[in-house]
């Protein structure tokens, strides 16, 4: 396969449980670089992890994920810090820290991991800033951020390293319609301007299918669909088709697994 | 932000600072570290028939000013004599080697120290030294029993 | 009857799993400090948020606890007539036991449950995860410098404790009740003793001040990263906090008598 080269993250076959319940039961997902992938599913389907087990914040059972052709649940230490610099994430909540500006937070990267003169550092975090719209409010604390800002000063953030890839956990959740189009608007200008790579965790149908270039859908712990968002708007598999069109009922039950109603209102007396 | 950064150094300046100024404090206005145990010390010993209630680290004094401490308590083997063993500040250098020695209480219910009695001879007391004269401690009982004896032997 | 040894064996290992993980992550904050010497501005802040903004208590505290300890040592000794010891009994119950203990209890309640809270919000918020992924360790960057603070906090606010609470007992005594003014010092100065009690008094507060920040660290890191997780584990920093600290102090006593 030609493709495989152009892929940044291969997974293979991973393996991952949360106590008794299985969380990925053997799955193979490419991330190509350059382009935005989102990685989609219900609640609970362990999208969050995968991130985590990406950015080795969690070690898989078994399968291996390769970054830049190196497996990271093998990485020491060490290596693995060195490795995240070139990842940045975005958290749902932003995960800015709370006791610093949100100039000193996207600054903080930078002051960790560089030796930048503070005039310098001064200039790329209001060139981050700029990029996202916010370098009028360099000088508030996180705590007086809307969650839109705050989303987007995480995004700075994630970017003052210059990263290959960027990890958005569930950027969409809980925005008003105009944050959300910013945002949306945002994920994919970065892409293409900075030239990076895009993983996307989402439930949020419609502005995923927009902006994404291919999709994984997650069930179960399985992939059990792969494609363009057109791919996946046309699919006639009954459950892809429950969850891009939202319907209640269907191969994911409306019902949590329980006893037979009769039997369960009868035993009460 | 540089402001803020300059009144938190400040304030963790004035913290340290007070910090350190209470241990001071307590190390030269309670304890009075430095009066003795800082300075060049010798050691004498004496050695007693009874040192009932003299400790180790009691006060050694001239006249009732404090010159030393007693720094070690040990029984003789042979003569089953207290051997006192304590340091003497050495700008108390000129003590004759005739003085004498005694224990005594500060006050009815007070502490037992040394007292060192000074003698006339020429020769001072040096590093080693014995102090040969020695007054034991008095021993409250042995002197009531005394007296009772006393007090019974007259009324015959 | 087989299950219940097996759950025996079973909770054991766990329990020496924790413990393991415990030490390993000391160690891992300890061996953090070396970088720490050439970033001081990190301690300097935390050495503001856990000693300076616990200094007004402890402060206040140590001056009414003199105060009381000469009340009551006034009362007691007047009855023997040895009320000219009051400096003594002031100074040593402080500086021996008073002024390392109370301070460390204070400490806990004061700086250690706000470790707590913070680290474990931090947490709950995904801040920790945050620094992970920015490949800085919040062990180096979070942990290790409050760890550092409060080791050095902890003896300079017992001996203000102390230095206060001895003036606190002098102007009860002297200016309240009369005792004489030259023995109260003199008393003191004769009777404390530099080594025996100054030097273990620092000793004891320095050896809690690892203990009750170790732990309110600890939990604040370890903890369920929820509402109720951040406030469970504030009342455990607390609540083990005050355990280890007077079971020790009654271990490092007995050693250093």
């Amino acid at each position: 396969m030609p493709e495989t080269n152009n892929n940044l993250v291969r997974i293979r076959d991973l393996h991952f449980s949360r106590g008794r319940s299985k969380i990925f039961n053997g799955i193979d997902i490419d991330i190509p670089r350059g382009k935005v992938t989102a990685i989609m599913g219900p609640s609970g389907t362990g999208k969050t992890t995968l991130l985590k087990l990406i950015g080795g914040q969690l070690k898989p059972e078994k399968g291996t994920i390769h970054f830049h052709g190196e497996n990271i649940p093998a990485m020491k230490t060490k290596k693995l810090y060195d490795v995240r610099k070139k990842m940045g994430m975005l958290f749902q909540s932003g995960a800015l820290l709370t006791d610093m500006s949100v100039f000193d937070n996207i600054a903080f990267p930078l002051r960790e991991h560089t030796d930048l003169p503070e005039v310098m550092i001064r200039d790329l975090v209001l060139m981050k800033l700029q990029a996202v719209g916010l370098r009028g409010a360099r000088d508030l604390s996180p705590s007086q951020l809307s969650g839109g800002m705050a989303r987007r000063v995480a995004l700075a953030r994630a970017i003052a390293l210059d990263p290959e890839m960027i990890l958005y956990d569930e950027p969409f959740t809980g925005q008003d319609p105009i944050s959300m189009g910013v945002l949306v608007e945002l994920i994919r200008s970065m892409n293409d301007a900075l030239e990076l790579t895009s993983v996307i965790v989402s439930h949020d149908i419609q502005e995923t299918l927009a902006i994404a270039d291919q999709i994984y859908i997650l069930s179960q712990g399985k992939i059990v669909g792969h494609g363009s968002p057109h791919e996946m708007n046309q699919s006639d598999s009954p459950w892809i088709n429950q969850f891009v069109h939202g319907e209640a009922d269907g191969p994911v039950p409306f019902h949590y697994p329980a006893s037979s109603y009769k039997d369960d209102m009868l035993s009460g007396r | 932000m540089s402001s803020n950064s300059r009144v938190l150094e400040i304030s963790v300046g004035i913290f340290v600072a007070v910090g350190i100024a209470a241990l001071l404090v307590l190390a030269v206005n309670v304890s009075n570290v430095g009066g003795f145990s800082s300075g060049q010390q010798y050691t004498v010993t004496a050695n007693f028939d009874n040192i009932s209630g003299l400790k180790a680290r009691s006060q050694v004094a001239i006249a009732g000013v404090t010159v030393g401490r007693v720094v070690n308590i040990t029984v003789d083997p042979v003569t089953f004599e207290a051997v006192v063993e304590m340091t003497i500040d050495s700008q108390f250098d000129e003590v004759p080697v005739d003085s004498s020695v005694g224990i005594y209480t500060a006050g009815l219910l007070g502490e037992k120290y040394v007292g060192i009695e000074p003698g006339g001879a020429p020769d001072f007391l040096e590093e080693g030294s014995v102090i040969r004269l020695t007054q034991s401690s008095i021993v409250l009982e042995k002197l009531i029993s005394q007296f009772l004896f006393s007090q019974s032997d007259e009324d015959k | 009857m087989f299950d219940w040894f097996a759950q025996i064996g079973k909770n054991a290992i766990e329990f020496y799993a924790r413990l393991g993980k415990e030490v390993l992550l000391f160690i891992q904050t300890l061996l953090a400090f070396v970088p720490l010497v050439l970033r001081p501005g990190l301690i300097v802040q935390q050495i503001y948020s856990v000693g300076v903004r616990s200094m007004l208590i402890i402060i206040v505290s140590g001056f009414f606890v003199g105060m009381v300890l000469g009340l009551q040592g006034y009362n007691t000794l007047v009855d023997f007539g040895a009320e000219e010891s009051l400096g003594v009994v002031v100074a040593l119950s402080l500086v021996r036991e008073l002024g390392p203990v109370v301070t460390a209890l204070l400490f806990a309640g004061r700086a250690g449950s706000a470790l707590t809270a913070e680290i474990g919000l931090m947490k709950a918020t995904e801040q920790l995860s945050g620094l992970e992924m920015m490949a800085v360790n919040p062990v180096d960057r979070i942990l290790a410098p409050r760890l550092l603070a409060g080791i050095i906090s902890m003896p300079l606010l017992a001996a203000m404790f102390s230095a206060v609470g001895i003036f606190g007992g002098y102007l009860v005594g002297v200016d309240l009740l009369g005792v004489d003014e030259g023995s109260y010092w003199s008393q003191m100065q004769a009777k404390v003793d530099f080594d025996q009690d100054i030097v273990n008094g620092v000793i004891k507060s320095f050896v809690f001040g690892v203990v009750a920040t170790w732990i309110a660290v600890y939990e604040g890191y370890t903890c369920i990263p929820t509402s109720e997780g951040v406030s469970r584990a504030t009342t455990r920093t607390v609540v083990y906090s005050a355990l280890v600290v007077l079971g020790l102090d009654f271990l490092l006593t007995a050693l250093m008598l």
